[in-house]
């Protein structure tokens, strides 16, 4: 018995060889190169629009309308009135559909969660982030443009439908991660459920929340199908959200993008260039309210 | 009985049926509030089903079950659409086939393979491709990757040339703007979501299963095959069907490198047409019939995407369920 223990036998903890280790090696290597494959093209598409789009971006081109004729080459004006447009539509899209998509997350994670309703409520919010964003803008047309004209409001409604999921289901989750001991110690005090709500919990979760909504602003700002139905593509500012044709960026990019002028096509990597670099900051604004205002994360 | 009850000093009014009956009205406002917000989605995707079936119902009555057919011409009042639900189909299983492999590659070295230091950066890179708008994909396929692709394509389609099958699906004529082109910048787009949802499910898996089979003395390959995808078959099904949605309905990427041409065919270097890319280049100059079919073709799109949400979303929940009960 002392000779048995003096002498374990000796477990081979060494890699397996033969097939075994070179299948697993080659499985690793495909993961590898499946994230390369994806580098590839992000790498190529941020490079191109970089190039081509900052000798056109000025303070003018940002700034200055209408915009001038195909023909023109790209030095000429600018795209103010689709910045204008953009910001318009966008600012008003976000304002409809984050305070409504907020509440509707409050209604399933406070309120009708576990009862059929809620269930049913957030399995749709899941299926309406599906839908296609240009059947949003057919939805826009049908039930707001036929009856009331083209506008950067029916724009903004046909945005606002795309964010409203997107926003419930973000602020959804991050609603659950507040831990109940906060709601039941204010209960306990004797609030209602309104003010728990409203006072405790909202403010708890407010960092993911808005993270939240930043991304979902930053995926709306760049939608294109939704916009083409519901404001039309004009060439002057409409400051006006609320009555008349308006433009975005997004558009103008469409339209330009199968011009065979040089102008249009130089102002459309310049307007590609500020739409990546909007949706860039916003992610990165998502992240730093991410990384320094949330307190409860998974 | 209940007179005598209310009467009564030494009881409070309300105090026997408990604190929550008597609830402040700016606290049950505030719950209605609530209930009309989350109540809103269903009454927007049935306003959506309603509003754009009637606005879509003149071409449905007009043209019957011909709607689906193999003939679109405006300009002959011919609105046949079986073209582009061909164009949609090839297009979304091109980028489904090109994206899933790589998607579930990068979810597997993501919880796999690197350590959490890494994964991050990568999660990030993911996003990027995600926050890319429609749009600039498009102005970049058409003008940079589609010449680019075009000499590719002449150079495959002049080597299977008289082959059968490969001639007949990679063969001339090739354009840059294509089936295949439309394709693989719709795997560029979809490749983020398919990859956060297989990432999510693979998230899922036992540490237990995964401990046990290497310490079994399985390698990583072994225990991905083992412990992994038995686990994960089904939720990696869902996400699937989910990026197959986002592909058949993503339009303006589509619209501008699909080659706008309504035809059906086998070359899949050729230009065609898809649904949501019919909608965008043609809904400008319509009216009347012409409209009311794109609209058409939209509640198609719609109902085919509902249905395929519905039954991914169905199997995504029920796997999830399954890992919380075991």
């Amino acid at each position: 018995m002392a000779a048995a223990l003096e002498q374990p036998q000796k477990l081979d903890l060494r890699e397996p060889k033969g097939w075994r280790r070179t299948s697993n090696r080659i499985a690793t290597w495909l993961m590898v190169l499946s994230f390369i494959l994806v580098i590839i093209p992000l790498v190529f598409v941020l490079f191109t629009v970089v190039a081509k789009g900052i000798s056109v971006i000025s303070w003018s081109f940002l700034t200055s309308g209408p915009i001038p004729p195909n023909v023109l080459p790209a030095s000429v004006g600018g795209l103010g009135p689709a910045v204008l447009g953009t910001i318009e539509i966008t600012a008003l899209a976000t304002i409809m559909a984050v305070p409504l998509g907020v509440l509707g997350a409050i209604y399933l994670n406070e309120y009708g969660g576990k009862g059929f309703l809620g269930k049913l409520i957030g399995f749709f919010s899941d299926v309406m982030t599906g839908v296609p964003s240009i059947v949003m803008g057919l939805f826009i047309f049908s039930i707001w443009v036929l009856h009331f004209g083209f506008s950067g409001f029916a724009g903004a409604l046909a945005l606002g439908c795309l964010m409203l999921p997107v926003v419930i289901r973000s602020s959804d989750e991050m609603l659950k991660l507040v831990p109940d001991s906060l709601r039941e110690g204010s209960y306990a005090v004797g609030a209602t459920k309104a003010r728990v709500t409203v006072t405790v919990v909202l403010p708890a979760a407010l960092g993911g929340i808005v993270s939240g909504a930043l991304l979902a602003v930053a995926r709306a700002a760049g939608e294109t199908a939704p916009l083409l139905f519901t404001i039309l593509t004009v060439a002057t500012a409409n400051p006006n959200v609320f009555s008349g044709p308006n433009t975005s960026l997004p558009s103008q990019i469409f339209v330009n993008a199968t011009q065979p002028y040089v102008g249009a096509q130089g102002r459309a990597w310049g307007a590609a260039l500020t739409l990546i670099v909007i949706a860039f900051v916003l992610m990165i604004a998502a992240r730093i309210v991410t990384a320094r205002f949330t307190r409860y994360s998974r | 009985m209940s007179i005598a009850a209310k009467a009564d000093p030494a009881i409070p009014a309300g105090s026997a049926t408990g604190l929550s009956e008597r609830r402040p009205l700016g606290d049950r406002t505030f719950q209605i509030v609530a209930l009309g917000s989350g109540l809103l989605v269903l009454v927007i995707l049935v306003l959506i089903a309603v509003s754009t079936s009637q606005q879509a119902s003149l071409w449905f009555s007009t043209y019957g079950w011909k709607v689906f057919t193999n003939d679109w011409d405006p300009a002959a009042n011919h609105f046949g659409a079986l073209a582009f639900i061909y164009g949609t189909l090839v297009t979304s299983v091109i980028a489904i086939i090109m994206a899933v492999p790589v998607s579930v590659g990068i979810a597997l070295l993501l919880t796999q393979v690197v350590p959490y230091r890494w994964s991050r950066p990568i999660v990030y890179v993911i996003d990027l491709l995600a926050v890319v708008p429609s749009v600039v994909w498009g102005l970049w396929g058409i003008l940079v990757f589609a010449p680019w692709l075009n000499h590719i394509y002449a150079n495959i389609g002049s080597a299977v040339k008289g082959i059968p099958i490969l001639g007949n699906l990679f063969g001339p004529p090739t354009s840059g703007a294509s089936f295949f082109t439309a394709g693989v910048i719709l795997a560029f787009m979809i490749t983020p979501i398919v990859t956060s949802l297989s990432r999510e499910v693979i998230a899922t898996v036992p540490a237990i299963d995964i401990e046990g089979a290497y310490a079994l003395g399985a390698t990583r390959l072994e225990m991905i095959r083992g412990a992994v995808w038995p686990h994960s078959q089904g939720g990696i099904v869902g996400s699937v069907l989910l990026g197959l949605g986002r592909a058949m309905g993503e339009t303006i990427a589509a619209a501008l490198v699909i080659g706008s041409s309504a035809q059906i065919t086998s070359h899949l270097f050729a230009p065609g047409d898809s649904m949501p890319a019919v909608i965008a280049n043609q809904f400008g100059e319509a009216s009347g019939v012409f409209r009311s079919a794109l609209i058409g073709l939209g509640v198609l799109l719609f109902a085919i995407t509902i249905i395929i949400n519905l039954i991914a979303r169905g199997i995504v929940d029920r796997s999830a369920r399954r890992k919380r009960g075991a």
